[in-house]
């Protein structure tokens, strides 16, 4: 019984985190351009797709997956300079239709170079060992899931409570003209927002790929959705919310997979997105709505 | 000091600022009044860099500032204190004034000396200083703004509508402040529709009509000589449109 409940709280808590990461990236562009970024999937295919072309090379696997990183960070960034700032001020339609461009050009590039096949991607040892807590087999991953993610959002908290930057991170975040009339520029701050959501992408993508060991051209639809949705539930505007929202999502996925019967269990997503609603119908605003002003630069 | 020359703004296709000229010599406090709608606060976000001018010129100093960007504005030496008072809700008081020296942020003992000075002059923003700014008073936080806008050092202030839905005891204490500023030296250009108030303390004075200016002069000769409501109102843009018209 207690083995059970420590299995079911890293199981939450790991997916969570994933969850959580992921929706904080997408939150960190949406909260300054009131923007989605469609093409953020992408960052997770790219994440993939490196650690898939450095197999085999001479570095050892923890160089790879900082290497892999970078690139996720860099397109995020080219994501921002080829798809949002040409556009960005003059239409929303425009930003929506560039960065869905963006997402599907990345994809065809990968199918087109690469392969449409799943491809392995490499994974360190680590990743395949377990524990035994409780009588219980915990696969080691999920406990550095959990870790590297607490590490990554504390990190995180601190550089948005300490450093100038940060302040002006998230005042821009509430009054993104007000930020640039005391003089923070508008496109260092776009520019941070994006390689900060790139970086997000990239450690949650280690993991990922960690739980399912391939990558494929379309691999970044889920992690898109699953983002998508937990900002909903969380409140659009607020980095708080977005946490809260991964890991609710994850919390209720986990507990459908330990709960619904076997021939149920196939439609979990659909039980899911019920709750989803349910949640959307009771705080339309999400859980955790964001500060109080602000208008669309 | 700022030269304005024949500005337009528009919004779409609204033309909102229709040609306005004025100037502001160092050291002045020059008032900019009229109704709702006149387009003054229109004119100062023109200044400040956060709309676009569709025509005219805006000098600062001797350099054409007209198409700049609002954070280069700000390092040039023009601060804007806007009307809705912006303060950042989320953020604490001491990171709003942080945040408001974001251009002189490698610069800590500037920085502290700073901070000290306007907590010097504005008292109860050292008591709040680790209080979220959404939960101040709508006094404290005109306060926050202009405290703010100070600590970016400027040359010159662009007030607007400092006294707008506050107490009238809260308003004689800033415009007390707003006295005490231009005694140390600062220029400001301020936008009010408090006209009793923004007489008393200005140098000269611009009524901005329907996106014109309608009168200028010395704050004495727009107090006594003409007839402020009728202006309000759009008597005398009316009147000197006829004029033009014949």
């Amino acid at each position: 019984m207690l083995g059970n409940a420590i299995q079911f709280v890293v199981d939450a808590l790991s997916l969570g985190s994933l969850y959580a990461l992921m929706a904080l990236g997408l939150v960190i562009v949406y909260g300054i351009l009131r923007l989605v970024n469609f093409a953020y999937g992408e960052l997770i295919m790219v994440t993939g797709y490196t650690l898939y072309l450095l197999n085999g090379s001479p570095f050892p696997w923890l160089v790879m997956a900082a290497m892999a990183v970078v690139m996720a960070i860099l397109t995020g960034m080219a994501t921002e300079l080829v798809a949002f700032r040409p556009v960005r001020e003059r239409s929303v339609t425009a930003v929506l239709i560039t960065s869905f461009a963006f997402s599907t050009l990345l994809q065809n590039a990968a199918l087109l170079f690469i392969s449409p096949r799943a491809r392995l991607v490499p994974l360190p040892d680590i990743f395949t060992q377990t524990v035994e807590i409780a009588g219980v087999i915990i696969p080691l991953r999920n406990l550095l899931t959990i870790v590297c993610s607490v590490l990554l959002l504390s990190l995180f908290a601190l550089i948005l409570k300490r450093t100038v930057l940060g302040i002006a991170l998230r005042a821009a975040a509430s009054h993104f003209t007000m930020a640039r009339m005391l003089g923070v520029p508008a496109n260092l701050v776009i520019s941070v927002a994006f390689a900060i959501s790139g970086l997000l992408a990239g450690v949650v993508a280690l993991f990922w790929f960690g739980r399912i060991g391939s990558v494929v051209p379309g691999i970044g639809l889920e992690p898109l959705l699953v983002a998508f949705i937990a900002t909903v539930i969380g409140g659009m505007r607020s980095l708080v919310g977005a946490v809260v929202g991964g890991f609710l999502l994850a919390f209720i996925d986990i507990s459908l997979n330990y709960m619904l019967p076997q021939n149920l269990l196939q439609f979990r997503d659909a039980f899911t997105f019920s709750m989803v609603i349910l949640i959307l119908l009771l705080r339309p605003q999400g859980l955790i709505p964001g500060p109080a002003t602000g208008q669309r630069t | 000091m700022l030269t304005v020359e024949g500005l337009q703004v528009r919004y779409g296709a609204i033309t909102a600022v229709k040609g306005v000229s004025l100037e502001i010599s160092e050291g002045e406090l020059v008032a900019l009044l009229g109704a709702n709608g006149a387009g003054k606060t229109t004119t100062l976000l023109a200044i400040s860099g956060a709309l676009k001018a569709a025509a005219g010129r805006i000098v600062f100093g001797t350099e054409d500032i007209t198409s700049v960007s609002p954070e280069r504005i700000v390092r040039k030496g023009i601060a804007m204190v806007p009307e809705t008072r912006d303060v950042f809700p989320d953020l604490t008081v001491a990171e709003n004034l942080r945040l408001g020296a974001f251009i002189h942020r490698r610069d800590h003992s500037g920085f502290e000396r700073d901070l000290k000075t306007a907590m010097d002059l504005f008292p109860v923003l050292e008591t709040r200083a680790d209080q979220a700014a959404g939960t101040l008073s709508g006094g404290e936080q005109q306060q926050l703004v202009i405290a703010r806008a100070l600590m970016s050092r400027p040359k010159l202030l662009l007030l607007d509508e400092p006294s707008v839905g506050l107490a009238p005891a809260i308003v004689e204490r800033i415009f007390e402040l707003i006295n005490r500023l231009r005694e140390r030296g600062l220029t400001i250009l301020l936008v009010e529709q408090n006209a009793a108030q923004a007489l008393k303390c200005a140098d000269r004075v611009y009524v901005m009509s329907l996106g014109r200016v309608a009168v200028s002069g010395t704050a004495a000769e727009i107090a006594s000589g003409s007839n402020l409501e009728e202006i309000y109102l759009g008597g005398q843009a009316a009147r000197q449109r006829e004029n033009h018209a014949r």
